[in-house]
């Protein structure tokens, strides 16, 4: 792949295997086959319904769990193949802000401990300037060097995840995956948090994965965005092109269902029946067709797979077989000519 | 090292802003506490109340529930937390109030305090009214009721539906026995036959596509969608005046939270009810709402229609809210955000509480707190940047301050 990306995921696939022996044994594919590569420096939004996988890619990419299949190269580096050792070493380059920052944060130590536990195990600065680092830390994310000494519960919700963004930030690390940051904070907070994120990113160039299920909040935030269902992704492009666009029936129905805060605003909403299938049992062919408003006969047979509709805009679905041809056309007129 | 940290804590003393209480102050506190809660709860215990006491009059027949002055209070052991600080609107018959806010701003002790939920002996009602106008038109102050004659009021005339479906529906009976249980307690003369079949029309009524499986189910077999829809039902079951919705699509996908929004839109015009829609989703309330409240620490600083909130907000918070949720059809570089958080509830400040997160602070908002100001008949604002007589005081002081500085000025020579 190009040098410009940071994180190339190929073929990743995550199964948990759940009861039943030998040829019964049942597998739930939690994630299964999902491709994609990350530019250096940009932000990748992963949205999806809850269950559809989207924090087991972020946790599997970490090897927080065991990979069953495919590759996950960083820096030109398979992950997955890594020995515990090697992994270790490459683990401050990689970083995970997660969703709650209640239950994220030891309730024993100190901030100043949470942040600097790890930048002391991974020896990040001398231990002369450990102290000056972890402040230095705490105040570009907007912590006030006096709390190094308090504990988590003496803070708020916004305050919490602060410090959860500066124990990742604190290891200068290169990618950091981001579990749904702003979901369990109110409005006001979450915009300072969005901000403190998009600051964070200009002034030392972090590459961010951006996991969320708030379609605004990722769009706000991401560069490119992927939508999954189900463990597969059925449609990744650019903003522009997903948000403006959106051509899988699936993201389209996803993008209607945000309320707008406007009462005059009204939108074709397209309200999908039913929920999400269970994962251990998946439907046939293309995963959408039981909740899908175009599921043809050949939903159920085929499985369609991710191809461009367009320049850094691919969707999966049987319907656009013939933008496909045309995009595919138009590419080789082009090599050609 | 645990030296180390000790040292500076000492250093650090000197700057830290919080206020801690020793133990004695706090024996004090719960102690005088104590004679407090037991005396309310006292009052709420009695049997055989005559009805002359909680019974009153509406103030405007077309309201269902009209909050006066409320003031619900937690005594803590740190202090008195006033959760609910003087809260005044109304709910007409018909029409959906939604009321927002940020967490701990007392939206949800507001609807807790209308169905005698408040969590007791520590949460009370110590200051106004909630008048509730019955199906039989009798019109009953809530505070007042006590406990055993709420309980005719509580899930029959008035029901709740809680955010989050999977704590609030039992594991351990099946969703029949939880539905049969509403309609014995509520409906006369009922059997169980009766509330079986009762319970089964209510699954379908909120589009449960096979009720009798799902009337058999436990719980933990249904998706949130579907546990969202049955605590749907199990408020709806006995026909209830007002419906408390109190965050009730927070817990789901997107998806899932527009089939829940459209079903509730549905019902209320089935049941010819009223809906006090709780929610810190400004994106819902816009959908859903006729009318707003916007709260912020314990009081309403803006209310009024749902247009003139969205389109002319006045209060800055109102409009710091709006412009702090990034929204899908716009795009902008940078969100604007609130600065600071809520303040501690307790030891509120005696002026206004969003002052030190406002950008449009004046000296002046150290007076007292500001009243609701009128725009129109149904939109009024806390703000002192639309009081008249507020801002003339304000003008005087900016005169003052500039005679002042260049009176100071001329004294170091620096005028001609």
């Amino acid at each position: 792949m190009d040098n410009s990306s940071i994180l190339v995921v190929e073929n990743l696939k995550k199964y948990y295997y759940g009861g039943g022996i030998g040829k019964n044994r049942v597998a739930v594919k939690a994630v299964d086959d999902v491709s994609f590569s990350i530019e250096r420096g940009t932000t990748m939004g992963l949205v999806g319904e809850s269950g559809c996988g989207k924090t087991t890619v972020g946790r599997t990419i970490l090897r927080l769990h065991d990979v069953t299949g495919g590759k996950v190269s960083f820096k030109g580096r398979d992950l997955a193949k890594l020995s515990k050792r090697e992994l270790r070493r490459m683990r401050p380059q990689l970083q995970m802000i997660f969703q709650d920052p209640y239950s994220s944060l030891s309730p024993r130590m100190p901030v100043g401990e949470i942040i600097g536990e790890a930048v002391r195990e991974h020896n990040i600065v001398p231990a002369d300037q450990y102290r000056q680092h972890i402040m230095k830390v705490m105040r570009s994310c907007g912590l006030q060097p006096q709390y190094f000494s308090r504990y988590p519960h003496e803070f708020s919700g916004g305050q919490r995840q602060r410090i959860c963004i500066a124990r990742a930030v604190a290891l200068n690390p290169d990618f950091i995956i981001c579990d749904e940051p702003v979901s369990a904070l109110d409005v006001s907070i979450q915009a300072q948090i969005l901000n403190l994120m998009q600051d964070l990113q200009d002034e030392f160039g972090y590459t961010y994965m951006f996991i969320s299920h708030d379609l605004s909040v990722v769009e706000h935030i991401s560069d490119t965005i992927a939508v999954m269902y189900l463990g597969s992704i059925v449609e990744i492009g650019d903003k522009e092109s997903v948000f403006d666009k959106p051509s899988h029936p699936y993201t389209k129905a996803l993008l209607s269902a945000v309320p707008v805060a406007d009462p005059d605003y009204r939108m074709n909403r397209i309200v999908l029946a039913g929920d999400i299938p269970s994962p251990a049992n998946p439907p046939s062919g293309c995963k959408f067709r039981t909740r899908c408003p175009y599921a043809m006969e050949r939903c159920a047979k085929e499985v369609p797979v991710l191809a461009n509709i367009d320049d850094g805009h691919e969707v999966a679905c049987h319907l656009f077989d013939d933008e496909v041809a045309a995009y595919n056309a138009k590419v080789k007129g082009d090599i050609s000519a | 090292m645990a030296l180390k940290l000790k040292k500076n804590k000492k250093q650090i003393k000197g700057v830290d802003d919080q206020t801690y209480l020793t133990l004695k102050e706090e024996r004090a506190i719960s102690k005088a506490n104590m004679r407090v809660m037991k005396e309310f709860e006292r009052k709420k215990r009695r049997e055989n109340v005559d009805p002359s006491e909680y019974l009153t009059k509406m103030r405007d027949p077309n309201n269902v529930v009209e909050f006066d002055n409320l003031h619900t209070f937690f005594f803590t052991d740190v202090g008195t937390t006033r959760a609910v600080n003087g809260v005044s609107f109304d709910v007409p018959t018909g029409k959906t109030v939604g009321i927002v806010g940020e967490s701990g701003c007392g939206k949800s002790v507001t609807s807790l305090s209308l169905m005698q939920l408040v969590q007791a002996p520590q949460g009370q009602i110590v200051e106004g009214s909630i008048r509730y106008k019955a199906t039989d038109g009798k019109v009953y102050d809530i505070p007042k009721v006590p406990m055993n004659e709420m309980l005719h009021i509580r899930g029959k005339e008035i029901s709740m539906i809680f955010q989050e479906p999977m704590t609030s529906l039992n594991p351990v009976f099946r969703i029949g026995r939880q539905l049969d249980e509403v309609v014995m307690l509520h409906v006369p003369d009922s059997t169980a036959d009766s509330a079986r079949k009762r319970s089964i029309e209510m699954l379908k009524t909120v589009g449960i596509a096979d009720g009798e499986r799902v009337y058999e189910s436990y719980p933990h077999e249904l998706s949130g969608g579907m546990r969202q829809r049955v605590m749907i039902a199990m408020a709806l079951i006995c026909d209830p005046r007002l419906i408390i919705a109190d965050e009730p699509t927070t817990a789901l996908d997107v998806t899932i939270q527009a089939q829940i929004l459209e079903l509730l839109r549905n019902i209320k015009d089935k049941i010819n009810g009223s809906i006090m829609l709780i929610t810190h989703d400004l994106g819902v309330i816009a959908e859903m709402a006729d009318q707003v409240v916007v709260m912020y620490a314990g009081r309403i600083i803006e209310e009024g229609t749902v247009r003139e909130i969205f389109h002319s907000p006045k209060h800055p918070y109102t409009v710091g809210l709006m412009l702090s949720k990034p929204r899908v059809d716009q795009g902008v570089d940078r969100l604007y955000s609130i600065p600071g958080q809520v303040p501690n509830p307790i030891n509120m400040p005696d002026h206004c509480y969003f002052y030190n997160r406002c950008e449009r602070a004046m000296p002046v908002c150290l007076g007292p707190y500001p009243d609701l100001i009128p725009f129109s008949d149904t939109h009024r604002a806390a703000c002192l940047l639309y009081d008249e007589a507020a801002m003339a005081r304000q003008a005087e002081l900016d005169r003052e301050a500039t005679v002042e500085d260049v009176s100071a000025a001329s004294e170091r020579g620096e005028v001609e």
